[in-house]
């Protein structure tokens, strides 16, 4: 048996033929699996062996790259897209694992290519973090790209929000064909002017709609711009309950959707531009709108577990929109909820966020339990908007316990960030019996 | 609630607002309400009239296209700023706004953006960027927990003293172990998380500063900060 602390060993060996890399990586692949390590270790291992690995593969396949980006719904609006393009009949390679960094890309071409190291599939479509992804571009310079948002995120990492815009812009000018932009986002949609003979694409919203959604600048004004002189291909124009009316291409289509949060149905008019930048004039609609009612969301954002005969709801909190857009998708009223802040590094790790979101929807039911490494920080916080507290408890299995054995009887959701995520996922399961319902 | 009333001016709520420096109005709102006065918050932005009744100001940080936006607007009011200061009113700059609170923020293009002066300190642009957890002392108001993220490095001239000694982060720059700066009542510093919740003595001090001014006297109820009491000691436990 080859273990991957041999193999680093070899990474000296500058040309090692195609074949034998891919033998080796996939070999890495199944040990690391066997170990139950990271996703992204053996594509570090391949990338070392073979900086051109991914590039090579990549480059034969016929409608190329897509690369999506952006500050929130990354994983989902990437799930929505793939699902798409196979209504269209297209086989789609993705870096499902959420690893989405460059050495997780090849880790995933890794599971789906064959021994002699072809991938049999028509089109790439992979979700980048933004810092990531203008390494990746300049390598693999991407056929279509989809730019989503710029919001304060994890600005510990990024610096600052023009900066992180700049970043996004690089990787639409490394775009050779069709750019989808956000309209409604004016960092975004301002991308539009520095691009050259790339065609531009944007998707929107109607102006009723404009104040729910708040943009970086308009996080606590909420006056927004129309931007309806521009033009964009697919416009969401109405949200009420599970139902959402599009317009796409002048023409309006209504159907219910399975995915809950407004941001979530936001980003479905954003996949549905670019399936339509993708597919162009021979795009079968009816099988399109057919597919996007059955999309579900990505794991932890808005999905829907079974504990104990309840539903319990997992909401991904990344940053101050992504946490008010989530107060304001789900009532409060009926459901125990629950608050887990962590701050590794994949969580951010300044408390300042939780300053800018508005927590008084929360005043009239309380939150029942808060957890997570900085709990103190996030019941300080709800002491500020007098929002009353049962339970903190930074021991997030405790928390978690507790919480569940306190509303046996009620419907539950949980508001955490990424790395209180895995944890409760992680507990979850070792302390009750856990279903997936959506 | 009493009849008596203190003002919060916001300055720039609109373009300087990133580190959620909104915690420190909140804070201070809340406390005032807690100790039974009535609080109101004006919020000025470029252009705006400069309001007449003020009892305390707060300000915050802001990304270069922020500060771009109103730097010029601040030096239009900086005379009445450096008055009200010069009058014991309390004020607390944070990041961005501390540095225009002083001389001058020379760019990474030497480009010097003139700044109103009241604090005594010159901040230079560095290609390093300060950003982690931060723990400061100060005798008067204990350990200071917050968390630091800037790229301007700024000097304490003669005339100013610091806020606090660095006990774990940067603070004010690389070279000395200087934190934040403090002028009769006026307060600045690079600490966002927010400031004030996770520090109450520096809230309640501009509190008591404001209400006396106002009032002439300040009797402090209790107010439980056991959130906060905890969340500091957290916060001490975690890494740069």
């Amino acid at each position: 048996m080859i273990y991957w602390s041999n193999i680093t060993s070899y990474v000296i060996i500058d040309h090692m033929p195609k074949p034998l890399v891919t033998i080796l990586g996939k070999a890495v692949r199944s040990v690391a699996r066997l170990r139950g390590g990271g996703s992204a270790l053996p594509g570090l291992v391949v990338e070392h062996i073979d900086p051109n690995f991914i590039k090579h593969i990549l480059a034969t396949l016929p409608l190329g790259v897509v690369v999506i980006s952006g500050t929130n719904g990354k994983t989902t609006t990437t799930k929505m897209v793939v699902e798409l393009l196979e209504s269209q009949g297209l086989k789609v390679f993705t870096n499902r694992t959420g690893s989405n960094f460059t050495r997780g890309v090849a880790a995933a071409l890794l599971g789906d290519i064959d021994i002699k190291g072809q991938l049999h599939a028509d089109i790439a479509v992979l979700e980048l973090d933004e810092a990531h992804a203008v390494h990746f571009v300049d390598k693999i310079p991407p056929r279509f790209s989809l730019i989503l948002n710029v919001m304060r995120d994890q600005l510990d990492r990024f610096g600052e929000i023009d900066h992180t815009t700049n970043l996004l812009r690089h990787i639409a000018k490394a775009t050779t064909d069709i750019v989808v932009l956000n309209r409604e986002d004016a960092r975004i949609a301002s991308i539009a002017r520095s691009l050259g003979n790339q065609k531009v694409s944007f998707f929107g919203l109607d102006d009723s709609l404009l104040s729910t959604f708040p943009s970086d600048d308009n996080l606590h004004i909420r006056a927004s711009k129309s931007h309806a002189s521009t033009k964009a291909d697919v416009i969401l124009s109405k949200f009420a309950g599970n139902s959402a009316t599009f317009i796409i291409d002048d023409k309006k289509v209504t159907t219910e959707l399975k995915l809950t949060g407004i941001y979530n149905v936001f980003n479905a008019a954003a996949a549905l531009t670019l399936v339509r930048a993708i597919i162009g004039k021979n795009l079968n609609q009816t099988k399109l709108i057919k597919t996007l009612l059955n999309v579900a969301p990505a794991f932890g954002r808005g999905e829907i577990l079974g504990v104990n005969g309840k539903p319990l709801e997992l909401v991904l909190v990344k940053n101050p929109s992504g946490f008010q857009l989530g107060l304001e998708s789900f009532k409060p009223s009926g459901y125990a909820t629950m608050i887990a802040i962590n701050d590794n590094y994949a969580d951010g790790r300044d408390m300042s966020w939780l300053w800018d979101v508005d927590f008084v929807s929360l005043d009239a039911e309380g939150v029942a339990q808060v957890s997570g490494i900085r709990a103190y920080d996030m019941a300080l916080r709800l002491q500020y908007d007098e929002v009353p507290i049962k339970s903190v408890d930074a021991n997030l299995k405790k928390a978690l316990k507790r919480f569940i054995a306190n509303a046996e009887n009620q419907p539950k959701r949980i508001y955490c960030t990424y790395t209180a995520m895995l944890a409760i996922r992680r507990n979850l399961s070792k302390i009750t019996h856990v279903e997936v319902v959506k | 609630m009493t009849d008596k009333t203190i003002t919060i001016l916001h300055l720039y709520s609109h373009d300087m607002n990133i580190y959620g420096d909104r915690g420190n109005v909140l804070c201070l709102q809340r406390r005032l309400e807690w100790y039974g006065y009535t609080s109101r918050v004006i919020e000025y932005n470029q252009g705006d009239e400069f309001p007449d009744d003020v009892d305390i100001i707060v300000g915050g940080g802001g990304q270069d296209s922020g500060q771009n936006k109103i730097k010029t607007d601040l030096l239009s009011i900086g005379s009445r700023i450096c008055e009200l200061a010069d009058n014991d009113t309390p004020i607390l700059m944070i990041c961005g706004l501390y540095q225009l609170f002083g001389k001058f923020f020379k760019t990474a293009d030497g480009e010097i953006i003139e700044g109103i002066g009241l604090f005594d300190i010159e901040t230079y642009a560095k290609s390093e960027r300060l950003i982690g957890n931060i723990v400061t002392h100060s005798e008067q108001f204990g350990d200071i927990i917050g968390y630091e993220n800037h790229s301007g490095q700024t000097f304490l001239g003669q005339n100013v003293h610091a806020l606090g000694r660095v006990r774990l982060g940067a603070g004010n720059n690389t070279i000395d172990v200087s934190e934040g700066a403090t002028y009769k009542n006026v307060i600045g510093s690079y600490l966002h998380g927010s400031l004030l919740p996770k520090n109450p003595s520096i809230a309640d001090f501009l509190i008591q500063k404001a209400v006396v001014k106002k009032y002439g006297k300040f009797t402090k109820n209790k107010i439980d900060d056991s959130f906060a009491e905890l969340a500091r000691k957290a916060a001490l436990k975690r890494p740069r």
